[in-house]
């Protein structure tokens, strides 16, 4: 398609607010929410643009976060391009139809502000709500910054409504820390993404035409060659996020790499794994530690599902020790995305690296860059020295 | 605008047709009867009818599908005007 050369568009916008002008800008039809402390400003802010009459979508006003993703869900069969966006209890509150969207195959959005899992009540951001949600068949993108955050939310519509993928799509950010912190963000012309995005697909539509019945009682062999294809799905997803984070590229002016993206990493020798805001702390570290010549990389999660093992092999294939940087528990193992990326190792290879994992940031505890930089620069140095740190640490410090 | 697209996945998804449970109007031991006299076409019988088994026209009235009726008895209980008696099977 022969798009023009667009005109750069500066806003200053919190991470909510990019999630929701870029919602507007995918024209969303239908929006269905409960709010929720951190994500309420996102569908605030869609109210406000429906009220003025410069979004064309209905509003639904639900009683909870269960039935906000009902109501998205029943939207999306019938044809709508659905949004809804929730953080922690009413994530977990809507998690029965966080299943039920994906295991329909319906291409749907939800944007996720992270906030941690109560009790006791806490409203600060870590990853355990976003985390908790990783055997649903959602795909998962996560930001880094909000202009991240708004190409992530467009994105995750292409992905979802492509007929290769046709699963639902998370986007999550972390509340405050970018959901509620104002940041530039270019933001593209309305015609290059409606022409960039395309009309809405999907694989079946439910309008009263035709009678179909979705989800009857279907026999246990059926039942898993359909979840066969949701895995098979999450395969094509790998490659249709590449895609689209390349054709993203082209027509805006930002590449992210796809399922991860790399810092300093072409000539490391160590590399720190991270997923989110403090990624950005971790570059810092970086930045210091390769001042003083540790050759250290980073590379960050874009997408937890489909989980990048294969990308992160090929980077760390002669990696002589990686660092895991978790920001939720499974309480009882380990960090989630750690025990992902070393199962997703043995896919390729019998021969691990050291590789270590630090859950931190549990409960909205700040880590600085200053704490990632020793955190880093210690492990490297007793591995340099011939001794291997605890292959899991929870780091805290008060 | 949507389109659809079909995919190459195996998906929940069903298109009603008649009878793949049998004839289950056999499994009946009551049976509606209507009076469409009294009719006044609400439609609730159809709107209620778990089997899709009635067919109200606005000109004539209430007609029931009894190959396929199960005679579970919803009808005749929400008929405003109570046109729908259940009577027993063979009487």
């Amino acid at each position: 398609m022969a798009l023009t050369k667009q005109t750069r568009n500066i806003k200053v916008l919190t991470g909510n607010y990019a999630v929701a002008l870029a919602a507007k800008m995918a024209r969303v039809d239908v929006v269905a929410a409960y709010p929720i402390t951190p994500q309420t400003s996102i569908v605030e802010k869609l109210a406000e643009y429906i009220d003025r009459g410069e979004l064309d979508a209905e509003m639904i006003r639900v009683e909870s976060e269960h039935s906000a993703l009902a109501a998205t869900f029943g939207a999306a069969v019938a044809g709508a391009r659905a949004f809804t966006a929730t953080s922690s209890h009413g994530l977990l509150y809507m998690h029965e139809w966080v299943h039920w969207v994906s295991r329909a195959r319906i291409p749907v959005v939800m944007a996720i502000v992270t906030r941690t899992i109560g009790t006791p009540w806490n409203i600060w951001p870590d990853h355990s709500d976003f985390l908790d949600q990783r055997d649903t068949g959602w795909i998962m993108g996560f930001g880094m910054d909000n202009q991240e955050v708004f190409d992530l939310v467009i994105q995750a519509f292409k992905i979802s409504e492509d007929p290769r993928v046709y699963l639902p799509v998370m986007i999550g950010l972390e509340g405050f820390i970018l959901g509620h912190t104002s940041m530039p963000v270019e933001v593209p012309e309305q015609n290059l993404v409606d022409e960039w995005l395309g009309p809405r697909r999907q694989g079946y539509v439910i309008d009263g035409k035709e009678p179909l019945a979705l989800g009857n009682l279907a026999w246990p062999e059926d039942t898993e060659e359909m979840f066969m294809d949701i895995q098979r799905a999450m395969e094509e997803a790998k490659k249709v996020i590449k895609e689209v984070d390349e054709s993203y590229g082209e027509v805006f002016g930002r590449k992210y790499g796809g399922l991860i993206n790399c810092y300093r990493c072409t000539d490391a020798k160590f590399h720190v794994v991270s997923m989110g805001a403090w990624s950005g702390d971790i570059m810092e570290a970086i930045n210091l530690l390769r001042e003083e010549g540790y050759p250290i990389g980073l590379i960050r999660i874009r997408f937890v599902r489909p989980f990048p093992d294969e990308e992160i092999y090929g980077i760390t294939g002669n990696s002589r020790g990686i660092i895991v940087f978790d920001r939720a528990i499974s309480f009882g193992s380990m960090g989630p995305i750690y025990l992902d990326l070393v199962g997703g190792m043995l896919k390729h290879t019998r021969k691990l690296p050291y590789i270590r994992n630090v859950v931190a940031g549990i409960g909205g505890v700040n880590v600085t860059y200053e704490e990632f930089y020793s955190i880093i620069r210690d492990t490297i140095d007793s591995l340099e020295k011939g001794v291997e740190p605890p292959v899991f640490t929870w780091y805290h410090k008060r | 605008m949507t389109l659809v697209v079909p995919s190459k996945y195996k998906i929940p998804l069903a298109k009603p047709v008649a009878g793949v449970a049998g004839k289950t109007g056999t499994w009946r031991w009551i049976k509606p009867i209507v009076d469409n006299n009294k009719c006044v076409k609400c439609f609730l019988c159809e709107i209620y009818c778990p089997e899709n088994t009635i067919l109200v026209d606005p000109e004539k009235g209430v007609t029931i599908d009894y190959e396929y009726c199960k005679g579970c008895g919803i009808c005749a209980s929400v008929c405003p005007v109570k046109a729908i008696e259940m009577i027993r099977e063979g009487d």
